[in-house]
């Protein structure tokens, strides 16, 4: 027999070394499976291409080395870092800072946070035995990922936010999570968003750091939206150029639950955002938006699995990709309808535009029906902008590169635009706007 | 509309779980021994006084096979197929016919109660069909006729067994064989090399339009075989050949396995139309029996302005798994993949097809109508990929699937992989069931339910019929009513 040991990658073999030394420093709590995710973790490995979910983003070969987990900032440091984040900062909100994986309560709003909205960091949710803490990892297929489950091992801090039944908050709570220092380092952070009934939450969340910085964010966010509550999130991947992120969101939809997220991409070196959506109660509605825009040498993967297990779900899922110079766009997209979710009605669209011959783009669109009485469909295009349209503009007057902007940004402009917070969709075409400014 | 009504009386005559093909040929057979070994191989290879390159060839891929594992991506559930439990050849005793005359008139029964016209005075008294098409029919692990060889051979066409071919035209088979499936291709590709039987070879010469459509029947008959036929058609510059394929199987309880390869090439400015209505015994309403078709069929664009067409009608089989594709090399060439599935009672589809565009300006066009009803799962799944230097590379892609009944289910797996800004791909998918307003709206003008569901229905699939030859569309749209019987209402 051969030693299964030796088949493993450095990085694999390093996640386990850090694993021991990391578990002695973890708090004894029942709450989280450490032991349970990693024994997962050891078993499936870093997923490298021949597994079929990670068959365009072999995280094997992209992560050679294990990055220690970090360590917690001291506050000047928290402050320097946080000086140079700008996603979503003129908007008005409750602020929960995560610098390096870690949240600094100086930098954070805990002490005044809307009319309904309770916090508590994840440590002290532990200590407490927090009752919502019984709404984690709410989705059972994310339990079956890697990824998610190697957050769930090495889970370092996060925190609970609990929105009261009927509340609707005045401004929204926003994740601001960002990297700094030198050396490499992995974070591990977990997010519980409890919604109860009638209540209305709008979440902003930005990921930043800089041009680099060598690390490897794994952040989740379990969400579980009550009956007939409304969850609004809007959520930006702005990291450096050397980061790979990746990030997990697991939505449990409870009947007549509204949730709209939209995410969009222009950070990292490597981002996969994985995103998973549970169906539980009737009469949902569900709109998962994503932009990706990209330039050399990124890769970003977008990979959503939403799965209707009752009546009358509507979910509306739309991507957009700008692939520039030499990089990848990764689009994987599951629906599945079982069958009690008669009468679902489930749209799901990928579009992109290769703006050169060395990028790529990667579409798989899938829908998986056992309900008869259904109305499911998905779409995927990739092309070069329409040379009809850049010369409408051109011959209007327009240099080609303005026109070409113009029509890249009516492109992703339609992902946003669904964003319900004023601010929140301002910011994102303000962040478009600079993209493309940045590439002239 | 004559048609449907045609197919409604078609559906009404028929009791449910009755397949036509179903029965079975007593003759006296030849078979190897059973189970699959080098001893096995090199008695095929001697059956077929195989020159020694093909024996050696044989043997490879046998060697590589053992070391290979069955796939297990595709979304089938099957019990195993014991490879040491089947006979790999089974032919009639009877010497080989020089004439029909000489055929085992039971084998020509046969081909009577199929509907087969083997007898080209039949077809020429206007017996048979008006359209006349040359057939090779085989029969387990040999072709026992092939019609209207003479008249092909007058427009330089070879239309033979491809086991006369290696004898006749070796270096034709050997420049083209595993060309397009090489030996080491998958899993069943691999085993079909190693043990193949029969098959049909075709060559069109530059410059010649067939003069009639050419068409194979497979028919497996004896029990515990497998069927490994092996299928290459080389359509040489500018010509043209339309391709006919059809298969039935007896009813049996237990499952028989089908693991063909068909390979065509294009050269330049060729087409090749290749047409399946696939039949085989689908087991029956419990799932017990039926064909486990594991097919691998590829086409090769191989010259400038190329074009292959592949059109299939899927009903039969209890396990599909095939994906007939183009590999789009020469510039220009164009890719096409009509295809209806249906699936009933507890059969599992899983099918689709692959665009590979290599060279530059090639299009390809990809319908895929899925029906499925019963308990059956049917799959659609699909690659097209655009590779760097693929510039204005354009697909089309448009997969349906109708589900009739909360029983079974209808899945969707396309792959859309572009490496050159200048190529445009769409894809659209849709999911949905017959809906209650078109129904109501046919029931309205006093059509029956069942009669309603097959206007529906017909039209659903109609963009795929109409690119099958007339003889296959009017087969085809009876064996989809045929298909769907006791799924309405």
């Amino acid at each position: 027999m051969a030693d299964v040991t030796n088949l493993r990658s450095p990085a694999e073999a390093g996640l386990s070394k850090l694993f021991e030394t990391a578990r002695q420093s973890f708090a004894s709590d029942a709450t989280i499976a450490r032991e349970e995710a990693f024994r997962f973790f050891e078993a499936t490995g870093l997923p490298s291409r021949r597994v079929e979910a990670f068959k365009y983003t072999d995280l094997r070969a992209a992560i050679t080395e294990a990055a220690p987990p970090a360590e917690a900032p001291s506050l000047e440091a928290a402050k320097a870092a946080v000086a140079q984040a700008t996603g979503f900062g003129g908007i008005e909100a409750a602020r929960l800072t995560f610098v390096n994986g870690h949240l600094v309560r100086e930098l954070s709003d805990l002490d005044s946070l809307p009319d309904g909205v309770r916090v508590v960091p994840l440590n002290e949710a532990l200590t407490q035995g927090d009752a919502a803490l019984k709404q984690l990892a709410p989705v059972p297929q994310a339990r079956e990922n890697p990824v998610y489950q190697l957050n769930t091992a090495f889970l370092a801090d996060g925190a609970v936010i609990a929105v009261a039944p009927g509340a609707k908050p005045d401004r929204p709570v926003h994740l601001r999570f960002v990297g700094s220092g030198a050396a490499p380092f992995s974070t591990a952070t977990r997010v519980l968003v409890q919604i109860g009934e009638e209540a209305d939450f709008a979440l902003l969340e930005s990921h930043e750091g800089p041009d680099g910085l060598t690390c490897q964010p794994n952040d989740a966010l379990d969400v579980v939206v009550g009956p007939r509550a409304a969850f609004r999130h809007t959520r930006l991947n702005k990291e450096g150029d050397a980061t790979i992120a990746l990030s997990t969101l697991s939505l449990k939809v409870e009947a007549e639950g509204q949730v709209e997220t939209v995410n969009l991409v222009t950070g990292a070196v490597l981002s996969r955002h994985q995103i998973y959506v549970h169906v539980a109660g009737d009469d949902t509605n569900v709109v998962v938006n994503g932009a990706a825009m990209l330039r050399n040498g990124q890769l970003a993967d977008s990979t959503l699995l939403a799965d209707h297990a009752a009546v009358g779900g509507v979910g509306r899922e739309q991507f957009k990709w700008i692939i520039d110079g030499d990089a990848t766009g990764v689009f994987q997209g599951k629906i599945i309808v079982r069958q009690v979710a008669q009468k679902t009605d489930g749209k799901m669209k990928s579009d992109c535009l290769l703006l050169t011959d060395e990028g790529q783009m990667m579409n798989k669109p899938e829908l998986e029906i056992f309900a008869d009485d259904v109305a499911c469909g998905h779409g995927a295009t990739c092309g070069a902008p329409d040379p009809d349209l850049l010369f409408y503009l051109m011959a209007r007057g327009l240099p080609r590169p303005v026109a070409e902007s113009l029509l890249v940004q009516a492109f992703v402009g339609e992902a946003v635009e669904s964003v319900t917070h004023e601010g929140a969709r301002a910011a994102l075409i303000g962040e478009i706007e600079a993209w493309l400014r940045a590439r002239g | 509309m004559p048609a449907v009504q045609e197919t409604i009386d078609r559906v009404r005559s028929i009791d449910l779980d009755q397949y036509k093909y179903g029965f079975e040929t007593t003759i006296e057979m030849e078979k190897s021994e059973k189970g699959i070994s080098e001893d096995v191989v090199r008695f095929i290879s001697a059956k077929k006084n195989e020159p020694a390159w093909l024996l050696e060839w044989r043997l490879d891929a046998y060697r590589r096979w053992l070391t290979m594992k069955e796939p297990e991506w595709a979304r089938v559930a099957y019990d195993k197929v014991d490879y040491n439990d089947i006979y790999y050849y089974a032919a009639p005793k009877r010497p080989a016919a020089m004439s029909l005359d000489e055929i085992d008139p039971e084998i020509l029964k046969t081909y009577e109660k199929l509907g087969i016209p083997l007898r080209e005075v039949e077809v020429l008294e206007g017996i048979a069909p008006e359209r006349r098409v040359a057939v090779d029919a085989v029969f387990d692990s040999v072709s026992v006729a092939t019609t209207f060889k003479k008249e092909l051979s007058k427009a330089g066409v070879i239309f033979m067994p491809i086991s006369e071919a290696v004898q006749e035209y070796p270096e034709l088979v050997q420049k083209y064989l595993g060309s397009v499936v090489p030996a080491t291709d998958n899993f069943f590709a691999t085993l079909n090399s190693a043990v193949f039987s029969d098959g049909s070879f075709v060559y069109i010469p530059p410059g010649v339009r067939c003069p009639m459509e050419l068409s194979t029947y497979f028919r497996i008959n004896e029990r515990d075989t497998g069927q490994f036929e092996r299928t290459l058609i080389i359509a040489d510059k500018g010509s043209y050949v339309s391709y006919l394929e059809g298969c039935t199987a007896p009813k049996r309880d237990d499952n028989q396995l089908h693991a063909a390869v068909v390979e065509l090439v294009a050269l330049d400015d060729a087409e090749i139309k290749y047409s399946t209505v696939q039949n085989w015994y689908p087991g029956d309403n419990d799932g017990k029996g039926g064909i486990y078709n594991f097919v691998t069929k590829r086409g090769d664009c191989r010259g400038a302005r190329s074009k292959i067409s592949w059109t299939q009608v899927e009903t039969g089989s209890a396990i599909t798994w095939k994906y007939p594709s183009c590999i789009l090399r020469g510039d220009d060439s164009r890719g096409e993949f009509y295809s209806i599935a249906v699936s009933n009672g507890m059969q599992q589809v899983d099918s689709g097809t692959k665009m590979i565009h290599l060279g530059k300006n090639t299009t390809s066009r990809i319908i895929s109508k899925g029906i499925s009803a019963g308990r059956s799962q049917n799959t659609y799944r699909g690659l097209v990929s655009a590779h760097r230097k693929a510039s204005n590379a354009r697909n089309f892609t448009n997969c349906d699937s109708l589900l009739i009944g909360d029983q079974c289910g209808a899945h969707t797996v396309p792959y859309i992989e572009s490496k050159n800004a200048s190529a445009v791909f769409e894809h659209e998918a849709t999911t949905s069931k017959i809906s209650e307003e078109q129904k109501f709206y046919c029931q309205q003008r006093g059509l029956s339910e069942e009669e309603a569901t097959a206007l529906i229905v017909n039209g659903f699939v109609r963009d795929v019929l109409q690119q099958l030859p007339m003889e296959f569309a009017v087969e085809a749209q009876k064996l989809i009513s045929i298909s769907l019987e006791g799924s309405v209402g």
